[in-house]
Protein backbone atom coordinates (compact mmCIF):
# COMPACT_ATOMS: atom_id res chain seq x y z
CA UNK A 1 0.00 0.00 0.00
CA UNK A 2 2.75 2.17 0.56
CA UNK A 3 4.25 1.45 -2.48
CA UNK A 4 1.20 2.43 -4.20
CA UNK A 5 0.68 5.97 -2.65
CA UNK A 6 4.36 6.60 -3.35
CA UNK A 7 3.81 5.71 -7.09
CA UNK A 8 0.76 8.01 -7.31
CA UNK A 9 2.37 10.89 -5.33
CA UNK A 10 5.45 10.53 -8.02
CA UNK A 11 3.44 12.05 -10.74
CA UNK A 12 3.36 15.09 -9.39
CA UNK A 13 0.59 17.89 -11.14
CA UNK A 14 2.85 20.57 -9.77
CA UNK A 15 5.71 19.70 -11.46
CA UNK A 16 4.49 18.03 -14.73
CA UNK A 17 2.04 18.10 -17.12
CA UNK A 18 0.94 14.88 -18.83
CA UNK A 19 1.55 14.98 -22.53
CA UNK A 20 -1.74 14.25 -24.00
CA UNK A 21 -4.06 16.24 -22.15
CA UNK A 22 -6.57 13.80 -20.96
CA UNK A 23 -8.39 16.64 -18.06
CA UNK A 24 -11.92 16.85 -18.48
CA UNK A 25 -14.28 19.44 -16.61
CA UNK A 26 -17.37 18.05 -15.19
CA UNK A 27 -19.09 20.31 -17.52
CA UNK A 28 -18.82 16.99 -20.51
CA UNK A 29 -20.18 14.42 -17.92
CA UNK A 30 -24.03 16.76 -17.88
CA UNK A 31 -26.42 16.19 -20.16
CA UNK A 32 -27.93 19.18 -22.98
CA UNK A 33 -30.28 20.62 -20.55
CA UNK A 34 -27.64 21.38 -17.71
CA UNK A 35 -25.09 22.28 -20.11
CA UNK A 36 -27.82 25.14 -21.36
CA UNK A 37 -28.97 26.16 -18.36
CA UNK A 38 -25.42 26.59 -17.35
CA UNK A 39 -24.61 28.69 -20.72
CA UNK A 40 -27.27 30.68 -21.10
CA UNK A 41 -27.34 33.82 -18.37
CA UNK A 42 -30.67 34.24 -18.52
CA UNK A 43 -31.81 30.38 -17.48
CA UNK A 44 -28.40 30.28 -14.77
CA UNK A 45 -29.44 30.91 -11.34
CA UNK A 46 -26.13 32.07 -10.49
CA UNK A 47 -26.92 35.44 -12.46
CA UNK A 48 -28.92 36.59 -9.34
CA UNK A 49 -25.55 36.81 -7.95
CA UNK A 50 -23.90 38.32 -10.43
CA UNK A 51 -26.31 40.83 -10.70
CA UNK A 52 -26.29 41.36 -6.53
CA UNK A 53 -22.24 41.24 -7.12
CA UNK A 54 -22.20 43.84 -9.96
CA UNK A 55 -24.60 46.20 -7.33
CA UNK A 56 -22.16 45.65 -4.79
CA UNK A 57 -18.98 46.57 -6.24
CA UNK A 58 -20.24 50.29 -6.77
CA UNK A 59 -22.24 50.98 -3.82
CA UNK A 60 -20.34 52.57 -1.08
CA UNK A 61 -20.40 51.07 2.67
CA UNK A 62 -21.28 53.22 5.35
CA UNK A 63 -17.98 52.98 6.55
CA UNK A 64 -14.80 52.76 4.29
CA UNK A 65 -14.61 52.79 0.28
CA UNK A 66 -17.13 50.99 -2.55
CA UNK A 67 -14.86 48.21 -4.20
CA UNK A 68 -15.15 50.59 -7.51
CA UNK A 69 -13.59 53.21 -5.61
CA UNK A 70 -9.58 51.59 -5.48
CA UNK A 71 -9.81 48.79 -8.48
CA UNK A 72 -10.78 49.42 -11.81
CA UNK A 73 -13.89 47.18 -13.22
CA UNK A 74 -12.10 46.64 -16.72
CA UNK A 75 -8.74 45.44 -14.95
CA UNK A 76 -10.44 42.31 -13.04
CA UNK A 77 -11.59 40.13 -15.93
CA UNK A 78 -8.78 37.39 -15.05
CA UNK A 79 -8.69 37.82 -11.45
CA UNK A 80 -10.77 34.89 -10.70
CA UNK A 81 -8.59 32.61 -13.31
CA UNK A 82 -5.49 33.08 -11.19
CA UNK A 83 -6.59 33.16 -7.40
CA UNK A 84 -5.39 31.85 -5.04
CA UNK A 85 -2.70 34.24 -4.73
CA UNK A 86 -0.25 35.01 -2.38
CA UNK A 87 -0.44 37.80 0.32
CA UNK A 88 2.57 39.51 0.93
CA UNK A 89 1.37 41.00 4.17
CA UNK A 90 -0.27 38.08 5.68
CA UNK A 91 2.66 36.04 4.57
CA UNK A 92 0.41 33.35 3.18
CA UNK A 93 -1.92 32.67 -0.12
CA UNK A 94 -5.63 33.95 -0.08
CA UNK A 95 -8.56 32.88 -2.24
CA UNK A 96 -10.60 34.57 -3.89
CA UNK A 97 -13.21 34.33 -1.49
CA UNK A 98 -10.82 34.89 1.38
CA UNK A 99 -9.33 37.77 -0.35
CA UNK A 100 -12.48 39.76 -0.63
CA UNK A 101 -13.66 39.12 2.83
CA UNK A 102 -9.94 40.49 3.96
CA UNK A 103 -10.95 43.91 1.76
CA UNK A 104 -14.58 44.18 3.35
CA UNK A 105 -12.35 43.85 6.76
CA UNK A 106 -10.41 46.46 5.80
CA UNK A 107 -11.64 48.74 3.75
CA UNK A 108 -15.33 48.60 4.39
CA UNK A 109 -15.93 48.38 8.02
CA UNK A 110 -17.36 44.74 7.52
CA UNK A 111 -17.22 41.60 9.70
CA UNK A 112 -15.47 38.70 8.30
CA UNK A 113 -18.35 36.08 6.58
CA UNK A 114 -16.25 33.43 5.46
CA UNK A 115 -16.35 31.60 1.78
CA UNK A 116 -20.23 31.15 2.28
CA UNK A 117 -21.19 34.74 2.95
CA UNK A 118 -23.58 36.93 0.62
CA UNK A 119 -21.42 39.33 0.02
CA UNK A 120 -18.20 37.27 -0.96
CA UNK A 121 -20.49 35.20 -2.58
CA UNK A 122 -21.88 37.76 -4.57
CA UNK A 123 -18.76 39.18 -5.36
CA UNK A 124 -17.07 36.54 -6.13
CA UNK A 125 -19.74 35.25 -8.79
CA UNK A 126 -19.66 38.30 -10.55
CA UNK A 127 -15.49 38.37 -10.94
CA UNK A 128 -15.95 34.61 -12.08
CA UNK A 129 -18.79 35.20 -14.93
CA UNK A 130 -16.27 37.86 -16.33
CA UNK A 131 -13.60 35.20 -16.24
CA UNK A 132 -15.93 32.95 -18.37
CA UNK A 133 -13.84 31.42 -21.27
CA UNK A 134 -10.71 32.45 -20.25
CA UNK A 135 -7.07 30.20 -19.42
CA UNK A 136 -6.90 29.04 -15.38
CA UNK A 137 -3.46 30.57 -15.10
CA UNK A 138 -2.42 29.99 -11.42
CA UNK A 139 0.67 32.68 -10.64
CA UNK A 140 4.37 31.79 -10.83
CA UNK A 141 4.96 32.98 -7.38
CA UNK A 142 7.58 30.38 -6.03
CA UNK A 143 6.01 31.66 -2.47
CA UNK A 144 2.90 29.43 -3.69
CA UNK A 145 4.53 26.00 -4.12
CA UNK A 146 4.79 24.87 -0.22
CA UNK A 147 1.34 25.56 -0.17
CA UNK A 148 0.30 23.54 -3.60
CA UNK A 149 2.54 20.71 -2.37
CA UNK A 150 0.52 20.65 1.37
CA UNK A 151 -2.60 20.30 -1.01
CA UNK A 152 -1.51 17.87 -2.85
CA UNK A 153 -0.52 15.84 0.02
CA UNK A 154 -4.11 16.32 1.79
CA UNK A 155 -5.37 15.21 -1.88
CA UNK A 156 -3.46 12.43 -2.02
CA UNK A 157 -4.24 11.18 1.69
CA UNK A 158 -6.63 8.84 3.14
CA UNK A 159 -9.27 9.87 5.44
CA UNK A 160 -11.86 9.43 7.50
CA UNK A 161 -13.73 6.11 8.60
CA UNK A 162 -14.27 4.94 4.75
CA UNK A 163 -10.00 5.88 4.54
CA UNK A 164 -10.58 7.16 1.34
CA UNK A 165 -7.97 9.98 -0.46
CA UNK A 166 -9.51 12.74 -2.47
CA UNK A 167 -6.96 11.00 -5.79
CA UNK A 168 -8.82 7.36 -5.40
CA UNK A 169 -11.92 8.68 -6.44
CA UNK A 170 -10.77 12.19 -8.62
CA UNK A 171 -8.22 10.45 -10.43
CA UNK A 172 -7.57 7.25 -10.28
CA UNK A 173 -11.42 6.40 -10.74
CA UNK A 174 -12.91 9.89 -12.65
CA UNK A 175 -15.36 8.67 -15.11
CA UNK A 176 -16.62 6.06 -13.19
CA UNK A 177 -20.45 6.09 -11.33
CA UNK A 178 -20.38 6.59 -7.53
CA UNK A 179 -24.08 5.30 -7.02
CA UNK A 180 -26.17 6.65 -9.99
CA UNK A 181 -23.62 9.92 -10.36
CA UNK A 182 -20.13 9.98 -12.54
CA UNK A 183 -17.07 10.76 -10.39
CA UNK A 184 -15.73 14.06 -12.10
CA UNK A 185 -12.01 14.70 -12.01
CA UNK A 186 -12.52 17.80 -9.79
CA UNK A 187 -11.11 20.62 -11.53
CA UNK A 188 -12.47 24.04 -10.15
CA UNK A 189 -12.95 25.60 -13.17
CA UNK A 190 -16.46 27.77 -12.53
CA UNK A 191 -16.68 28.51 -8.87
CA UNK A 192 -18.89 29.46 -7.09
CA UNK A 193 -21.06 26.98 -8.60
CA UNK A 194 -24.95 26.71 -8.84
CA UNK A 195 -25.62 23.57 -7.51
CA UNK A 196 -29.17 22.13 -7.95
CA UNK A 197 -28.01 19.65 -4.66
CA UNK A 198 -27.56 22.82 -2.83
CA UNK A 199 -30.44 25.09 -4.49
CA UNK A 200 -28.16 27.84 -4.22
CA UNK A 201 -24.79 29.59 -5.11
CA UNK A 202 -21.71 27.53 -3.07
CA UNK A 203 -17.85 27.72 -2.64
CA UNK A 204 -15.33 25.64 -3.76
CA UNK A 205 -14.62 25.02 0.35
CA UNK A 206 -18.69 23.92 0.67
CA UNK A 207 -17.88 21.79 -2.22
CA UNK A 208 -14.70 19.97 -0.76
CA UNK A 209 -16.38 20.06 2.59
CA UNK A 210 -19.05 18.01 1.56
CA UNK A 211 -16.29 15.11 -0.16
CA UNK A 212 -14.70 15.20 3.41
CA UNK A 213 -18.47 14.27 5.09
CA UNK A 214 -19.13 11.50 2.81
CA UNK A 215 -15.65 10.03 3.43
CA UNK A 216 -16.85 9.95 7.21
CA UNK A 217 -13.80 12.59 8.13
CA UNK A 218 -14.04 15.47 10.00
CA UNK A 219 -14.08 18.67 8.22
CA UNK A 220 -11.00 21.64 8.49
CA UNK A 221 -12.43 24.36 10.50
CA UNK A 222 -14.26 27.02 8.28
CA UNK A 223 -11.20 29.05 6.47
CA UNK A 224 -8.69 26.97 7.83
CA UNK A 225 -5.22 26.72 6.05
CA UNK A 226 -5.60 23.67 4.19
CA UNK A 227 -8.73 24.90 2.47
CA UNK A 228 -6.28 27.07 0.53
CA UNK A 229 -3.66 24.51 0.49
CA UNK A 230 -6.41 22.50 -1.45
CA UNK A 231 -7.80 25.31 -3.84
CA UNK A 232 -3.66 26.41 -4.24
CA UNK A 233 -3.08 22.79 -5.15
CA UNK A 234 -6.40 22.22 -7.47
CA UNK A 235 -5.94 25.29 -9.42
CA UNK A 236 -2.27 24.57 -10.04
CA UNK A 237 -3.61 20.88 -11.36
CA UNK A 238 -6.49 22.80 -13.29
CA UNK A 239 -3.93 25.16 -14.96
CA UNK A 240 -4.49 25.35 -18.84
CA UNK A 241 -8.22 25.03 -18.37
CA UNK A 242 -10.70 27.43 -19.75
CA UNK A 243 -12.76 28.65 -16.89
CA UNK A 244 -16.39 28.59 -17.33
CA UNK A 245 -17.70 31.43 -15.73
CA UNK A 246 -20.64 30.11 -12.91
CA UNK A 247 -20.90 26.97 -13.69
CA UNK A 248 -24.09 24.82 -12.86
CA UNK A 249 -23.61 21.23 -11.62
CA UNK A 250 -25.75 18.89 -10.22
CA UNK B 1 -35.82 43.02 -1.77
CA UNK B 2 -35.44 39.89 -3.32
CA UNK B 3 -33.25 39.56 -6.30
CA UNK B 4 -34.94 38.99 -10.26
CA UNK B 5 -33.98 38.33 -13.35
CA UNK B 6 -36.46 39.39 -16.13
CA UNK B 7 -35.44 38.56 -19.68
CA UNK B 8 -37.14 39.79 -22.49
CA UNK B 9 -36.55 39.96 -26.32
CA UNK B 10 -34.13 42.90 -27.20
CA UNK B 11 -36.39 43.85 -30.32
CA UNK B 12 -40.27 43.06 -30.49
CA UNK B 13 -42.43 43.39 -33.53
CA UNK B 14 -45.88 43.34 -34.05
CA UNK B 15 -47.70 39.70 -33.74
CA UNK B 16 -44.49 37.73 -32.52
CA UNK B 17 -45.03 35.25 -30.05
CA UNK B 18 -42.46 36.60 -27.69
CA UNK B 19 -40.36 34.45 -25.09
CA UNK B 20 -40.71 35.90 -20.94
CA UNK B 21 -38.55 34.81 -18.39
CA UNK B 22 -38.68 35.77 -15.07
CA UNK B 23 -36.41 34.57 -12.14
CA UNK B 24 -36.64 35.30 -8.48
CA UNK B 25 -34.31 34.02 -5.93
CA UNK B 26 -36.66 32.87 -3.31
CA UNK B 27 -35.31 29.62 -0.80
CA UNK B 28 -38.44 27.54 -1.66
CA UNK B 29 -38.89 25.93 1.57
CA UNK B 30 -40.86 22.83 1.49
CA UNK B 31 -42.11 22.99 5.10
CA UNK B 32 -41.40 19.27 5.20
CA UNK B 33 -37.78 19.08 5.68
CA UNK B 34 -35.85 18.92 9.28
CA UNK B 35 -32.83 21.21 10.54
CA UNK B 36 -29.97 20.06 12.30
CA UNK B 37 -31.73 19.47 15.29
CA UNK B 38 -35.15 17.90 14.03
CA UNK B 39 -37.09 20.91 13.88
CA UNK B 40 -39.38 21.28 11.05
CA UNK B 41 -38.30 23.93 8.49
CA UNK B 42 -41.75 26.65 8.59
CA UNK B 43 -42.88 26.31 4.77
CA UNK B 44 -41.63 29.59 3.24
CA UNK B 45 -42.55 29.22 -0.38
CA UNK B 46 -43.80 31.54 -3.44
CA UNK B 47 -47.52 30.64 -3.78
CA UNK B 48 -48.56 33.09 -6.94
CA UNK B 49 -47.51 34.41 -9.49
CA UNK B 50 -48.89 37.21 -12.16
CA UNK B 51 -47.47 39.31 -14.78
CA UNK B 52 -49.74 41.96 -16.53
CA UNK B 53 -49.62 43.79 -19.54
CA UNK B 54 -50.78 47.19 -18.55
CA UNK B 55 -54.26 45.98 -16.72
CA UNK B 56 -54.48 42.99 -18.77
CA UNK B 57 -53.21 39.55 -17.04
CA UNK B 58 -51.16 37.51 -19.80
CA UNK B 59 -50.22 34.89 -17.24
CA UNK B 60 -50.52 33.86 -14.03
CA UNK B 61 -49.33 30.64 -11.52
CA UNK B 62 -50.11 28.99 -8.43
CA UNK B 63 -46.78 27.48 -7.14
CA UNK B 64 -46.71 24.88 -4.74
CA UNK B 65 -44.20 23.11 -2.36
CA UNK B 66 -42.51 20.88 -5.17
CA UNK B 67 -40.89 24.06 -7.26
CA UNK B 68 -37.66 24.14 -6.83
CA UNK B 69 -34.81 27.20 -4.80
CA UNK B 70 -34.68 30.49 -7.20
CA UNK B 71 -37.77 29.57 -9.20
CA UNK B 72 -37.63 30.51 -13.20
CA UNK B 73 -40.85 31.08 -14.88
CA UNK B 74 -41.04 31.22 -18.68
CA UNK B 75 -43.72 31.37 -20.78
CA UNK B 76 -45.03 32.84 -24.06
CA UNK B 77 -47.05 35.69 -25.34
CA UNK B 78 -48.00 37.47 -28.61
CA UNK B 79 -46.91 41.22 -28.42
CA UNK B 80 -49.87 42.83 -29.79
CA UNK B 81 -49.12 46.33 -28.59
CA UNK B 82 -46.85 48.39 -26.58
CA UNK B 83 -47.31 48.85 -22.79
CA UNK B 84 -45.84 48.01 -19.39
CA UNK B 85 -45.32 44.68 -18.26
CA UNK B 86 -45.76 44.19 -14.47
CA UNK B 87 -44.50 40.82 -12.62
CA UNK B 88 -46.00 40.20 -9.32
CA UNK B 89 -44.70 37.12 -6.83
CA UNK B 90 -46.76 36.59 -3.66
CA UNK B 91 -45.69 34.05 -0.99
CA UNK B 92 -45.73 33.03 2.79
CA UNK B 93 -44.97 35.30 5.22
CA UNK B 94 -46.33 38.32 3.35
CA UNK B 95 -43.61 38.12 0.63
CA UNK B 96 -44.08 40.20 -1.87
CA UNK B 97 -42.10 41.14 -4.95
CA UNK B 98 -43.23 43.51 -8.08
CA UNK B 99 -40.89 44.54 -10.64
CA UNK B 100 -41.96 46.35 -14.86
CA UNK B 101 -40.55 46.43 -17.46
CA UNK B 102 -41.47 48.37 -20.66
CA UNK B 103 -42.35 46.20 -23.66
CA UNK B 104 -42.51 47.91 -26.87
CA UNK B 105 -43.61 46.65 -29.60
CA UNK B 106 -42.20 48.23 -33.22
Amino acid sequence: MLACAAAVASASWITSTPAADMRRSGFAEMGAALQLMQRDDAQNPASLWVAEGASLWNRSPPRGKACADCHDAAAMGSVAARYPSYDAARARPLTLGARIDACRVEHQGASAEGAGGDAVLALSAWLARQARGQTIAPPADTRLRPWRERGERLWNERMGQIDLSCAQCHDERAGLRLGGAPIPQAHPVGYPIYRLEWQTLGSLERRMRGCLVGVRAEPFAPGADEWTALEAFLMQRAAGMRHEGTAVRP
Amino acid sequence: MARTLIHLPPTVRRGDVIDVRAMIAHPMETGFRADSNGQVLPRDIITRFECRLDDAPVFAADLFAAISANPMIAFTLRAERSGTLHFEWEGDHGFRQRESRPLVVE
